[in-house]
């Protein structure tokens, strides 16, 4: 996308994938004039930045929730079983609580061996404000963010570790984003959502839970659309930010400003093949309010 | 030149020790002496205390050197004592090789190839053997302490073997033909006259074994299982100082977390600058022993 820009506009972009918090560093010690995350700045990342920082959603994803149960290829789980498996109070996979959602579906009596991310990460951090949002036992105990201090489990390193590890341990559950469940032919669980149905992770899911939350979307952009209310709503999806200056250098600041503002319009055509869900209209509107009010060296645009 | 040259290596290592000590300054002022009895690491509730990556790393290394050093000795004895010249030189640049497969290519393989085949022949077996001792309970995860040794069994291997064979080498003949003339087998002789001689030698091969499993991360992250947890069996998922590094700094997202991060640096560097210093010692007293009687 950055390079479809590039040419249409004659300006380049330079992107390194390093993570959300190297990310918030950089741009926070201004040797970037932008940075991308998946977790909204702490407080202390805000105050350490100096100058106010806008949260720009250019785009969001769907969690998907793996396993490897052999023999079953349905699974539906709710907020309920999920948080008890990560939890560790439910142990092995025939438990009554995740047989009582699967009712035609023979689950066989092995223990559940849990898979969370070891290194930090803002696919943990949408897991975690899940959890948290639908468990007040995990928000109490454990709490949401990019590492946490897990009750149960192993960890993989990165989500092609967590991937591998389900892919290979019979009996296991992991979380990642959508693309690697796909490209690691791992079935996916079917999340109860808000309103009661249970969908498959999907990138119209994701739109869904968006546009559920567009409703009431802060001003500033920051929201985290978890169980989102909507029929079609996958409940693990969150967004992805561009953190800039509010205000921007004079030079840079018309190209950036033109940047912004093609990756929150045309520049979502590109997202479906990669697995991640375009905006909907309502986050675009909030989108072009966060960008008009932008300024290039202390004047308004 | 070689003065400015060695100043300057100097220099950069004072540098290193000096920005960790100052970065570390916030985490040794909050936690003291509890960061490594603590045993919870939470970034959440912002505790962190080191002591199941000491357990894990200690362990880990442990059971590397357990499996390393009966079969680098035992290498490096048949190359040296009993195969014929051309096929000692030939198992020792082989054994080279193996010591030139990088850290994370090692974890690959212990992904795809040693945790399946631990995870379906070995850890049932045992389970099954031996049903009840905890050192062998629990789940088989495949991942876990057991995997992680016997990867770190392999990555030291190679220098136990490279050190002891040089330090066998070093044994002057009179040693091993006197002890012939006096009526011993071959065994003997090696066992009785040769062996002994080098004994601190080997113990120092050994000690920088451990010095460099006890910093190993790639591979050992890839297949321990990355769990802050201290439990008695092998088979359980475990974490070392040096994966936990490499795992949560990149999105350490506040001061006092990198801070512990570097403490947690600095700690592992204190360890592998004591082992070293240790197998300095032991390495040279053998040299300087096999002077002195061969002198006599």
């Amino acid at each position: 996308m950055f390079d479809a820009w590039g040419r249409a506009s004659g300006a380049q972009v330079n992107y390194q994938s390093v993570g959300s918090g190297a990310g918030i560093e950089q741009l926070t010690k201004k040797t970037v004039d932008f940075g991308a995350s998946d977790a909204i700045m702490t407080d202390d990342q805000e105050k350490a930045a100096g100058a106010p920082v806008v949260h720009l959603p250019v785009t969001l994803g769907a969690v998907s929730v793996g396993y490897n149960v052999p023999g079953v290829t349905n699974l539906n789980l709710d907020a309920d079983a999920l948080s008890g498996i990560y939890l560790g109070t439910i142990k092995a996979w025939n438990d009554p609580k995740i047989a009582a959602i699967n009712a035609d579906v023979k689950l066989p009596n092995t223990p559940i061996a849990v898979v969370y991310r070891s290194d930090g990460s803002g696919t943990s951090y949408i897991f975690t404000n899940y959890l948290s949002a639908v468990s007040p036992d995990w928000k109490s105990k454990v709490g949401a963010g990019t590492s946490v201090k897990w009750p149960v489990g192993i960890g993989g390193k990165g989500s092609e570790g967590v991937a591998g590890q389900v892919s290979q341990t019979p009996g296991s559950i992991g979380y990642f984003e959508l693309a690697y469940a796909k490209q690691n032919n791992i079935t996916s669980v079917n999340l109860k959502n808000a309103a009661g149905k249970f969908v498959p992770p999907s990138v119209a899911g994701a739109t869904q839970a968006a546009a559920g939350a567009a409703t009431n979307m802060p001003a500033d952009g920051k929201a985290i659309i978890v169980n989102a209310p909507g029929d079609q709503s996958y409940p693990i999806a969150g967004f992805s930010w561009i953190l800039s200056y509010q205000d921007l250098d004079a030079n840079k600041g018309k190209a950036l400003i033109d940047l912004f503002t093609y990756t929150t319009t045309e520049g979502q055509q590109f997202s479906e093949d990669l697995f991640y869900a375009p905006l909907p209209a309502g986050v675009q509107k909030v989108d072009s309010a966060i960008i008009s009010s932008l300024t290039i060296a202390g004047k308004p645009q | 030149m070689g003065v400015f040259g060695a100043l300057t290596l100097v220099g950069i290592i004072c540098l290193i020790v000096g920005s960790m000590i100052a970065e570390s300054a916030g985490a040794i002022n909050a936690f003291g002496l509890q960061f490594i009895t603590g045993p919870d690491w939470d970034p959440i509730k912002r505790t962190f205390g080191a002591l199941p990556f000491m357990y894990g790393t200690i362990v880990s290394s442990g059971l590397g050197l357990l499996i390393a050093t009966p079969v680098s000795i035992g290498v490096a004895i048949f190359a040296v004592e009993m195969a014929p010249p051309w096929l000692g030189n030939a198992i020792s640049i082989v054994v080279e090789l193996l010591a030139a497969i990088p850290s994370v290519l090692l974890g690959l393989w212990g992904i795809f190839v040693l945790v399946p085949f631990m995870q379906r022949t070995v850890e049932p077996w045992f389970v099954d053997r031996f049903p009840g001792v905890p050192l062998f309970e629990g789940p088989p995860y495949g991942v876990g302490l057991a995997t992680a040794g016997i990867i770190l069994a392999i990555m030291v291997t190679p220098t136990i073997v490279a050190i002891s064979r040089d330090v066998m080498l070093a044994v002057p003949i009179s040693q091993r033909e006197a002890m012939l003339a006096l009526g011993a087998t071959d065994w003997e002789a090696t066992a009785k006259a040769v062996l002994p001689y080098c004994r601190s030698g080997l113990l120092g091969a050994i000690v920088l074994g451990l010095g460099r499993a006890v910093g190993e991360t790639m591979a050992v992250t890839m297949v321990i299982g990355n769990r802050s947890e201290i439990s008695a069996s092998l088979f359980h998922p475990s974490y070392t100082m040096a994966s936990v590094i490499a795992n949560e700094f990149a999105e350490a997202t506040f001061d006092l977390y990198v801070s512990a991060l570097v403490e947690l640096g600095l700690v592992l560097f204190l360890v592998t600058v004591a082992m070293n210093a240790l197998a300095r010692v032991l390495v040279w007293s053998t040299a300087r022993s096999s002077q002195q009687l061969g002198a006599l």
